[in-house]
């Protein structure tokens, strides 16, 4: 049973722990970040799927952390404390904010851009760095990280796949 | 989603009356176009999570052809034309008699590009302006954009404007398919109309159940 390796899914606007030999994944980013926060010793990672950059646009009563850049990142940041990683250790790889269409309302059309620059404002503040990115462009991705050798793997429809 | 009314069934039906109408012109406008019979499904109106959205439409993963634009006027709202990426090339293929065509080359050919936009023009805009007569409120469409990737990436474009307010979004889905000669579907293709958080009380204001 112990050589099994499964794959844990992250929806939209959601977040997962994962410990190696298993991986993480999520599919069909467009304007939305992917972010993984790893412990390469621990072997341990998290991955958020954020949505929107900034919680202060949220006209909801309920807050779900996972949708926004700031509290998305801080709150799995969280969850991996709790699994006793050292927030010190952890390092970053961000993937997404694409502009899918040319033409759209001129609020929404930038979104991708600026998820890619929220994200790296909030982890620019909690002081954890970023080691590969692949953000930008017009192509949608697919992205799987593997704790065990920390690759971060993407997957487009038009560009095949890459390794950061 | 902060509200102070209820949606109810009665709502959700009023829906997709609009859903009805709408893709039942674009569905002629295709069958003209085409001159081949199209079919149209039982429109669907639901409530659903973003994820269970892309499971609508086959998937987060699964790779097709989406026009997205906006609906502005008196009511505003994202709406997409979906077709599984070999349902567009058969339908290119046709509209521009180039069997060739095929929408994984890259770059795409010129003209299929235009000739999916047009087609996107012309759908959609036989869909909202029956929606318009039905309603009585006046709406007008941005130029469509075009985009060959996963449903997820494309769609998740729509549901922005939604998420400032919710983790959930009622869309109005409707099927149309047009029946190959083998009794098979050769081309099938999702209407997904979402109307923003703010328009769902001037719809059901407009038709009178509110």
């Amino acid at each position: 049973m112990s050589e099994m390796k499964s794959v844990v899914r992250v929806g939209i606007a959601d977040m997962n722990l994962v410990h190696a030999p298993n991986s993480i994944r999520t599919s069909g980013l467009g304007s939305c970040v992917g972010v993984v926060l790893y412990d390469e010793s621990k072997k341990i990672a998290g991955l958020l799927h954020v949505m929107l950059p900034d919680s202060s646009l949220g006209r909801s009563d309920r807050l779900n952390a996972a949708k926004f850049a700031d509290t998305g990142i801080y709150s799995l940041m969280e969850l991996l404390k709790a699994e006793g990683v050292r927030p010190l250790s952890l390092k970053a790889k961000i993937a997404g904010g694409s502009q899918m269409f040319q033409f759209g309302s001129s609020d929404s059309i930038r979104i991708g851009p600026r998820n890619v620059e929220a994200v790296k404002k909030e982890l620019a503040r909690l002081s954890i760095p970023i080691i590969a990115e692949d953000t930008g462009g017009s192509s949608g991705r697919t992205i799987e990280f593997d704790p065990m050798t920390s690759v971060l793997s993407i997957r487009t429809v038009n560009l095949g796949t890459k390794e950061i | 989603m902060k509200s102070d009314y209820k949606i109810t069934d009665m709502h959700l039906d009023v829906l997709k009356e609009i859903g009805n109408i709408g893709a039942a012109h674009a569905a002629t406008s295709l069958s003209q176009l085409l001159g081949r019979k199209i079919e149209m499904h039982v429109p669907k109106v639901s409530l659903v999570s973003f994820d269970e959205m892309f499971d609508l439409a086959g998937g987060a993963e699964r790779i097709v052809a989406g026009i997205y634009l906006r609906v502005q006027g008196d009511l505003s709202g994202s709406m997409f034309f979906v077709l599984p990426i070999d349902s567009a090339n058969q339908l290119i293929r046709r509209l521009i008699g180039d069997k060739e065509f095929n929408f994984y080359k890259s770059p795409i050919p010129e003209m299929g590009i235009s000739a999916m936009q047009e087609l996107g023009n012309i759908l959609s805009g036989s869909y909202l302006s029956a929606l318009s007569d039905f309603t009585a409120l006046k709406v007008h469409p941005t130029v469509p954009s075009l985009s060959v990737d996963m449903v997820g990436a494309i769609v998740s474009f729509g549901l922005i404007e939604v998420s400032h307010y919710s983790d959930e979004v009622i869309v109005i889905d409707t099927r149309i398919e047009e029946q190959g000669d083998d009794g098979n579907s050769s081309v099938d293709g999702y209407f997904f109309l979402f109307p923003d958080p703010k328009s769902y009380i001037t719809i059901f204001r407009s038709l009178g159940v509110l």
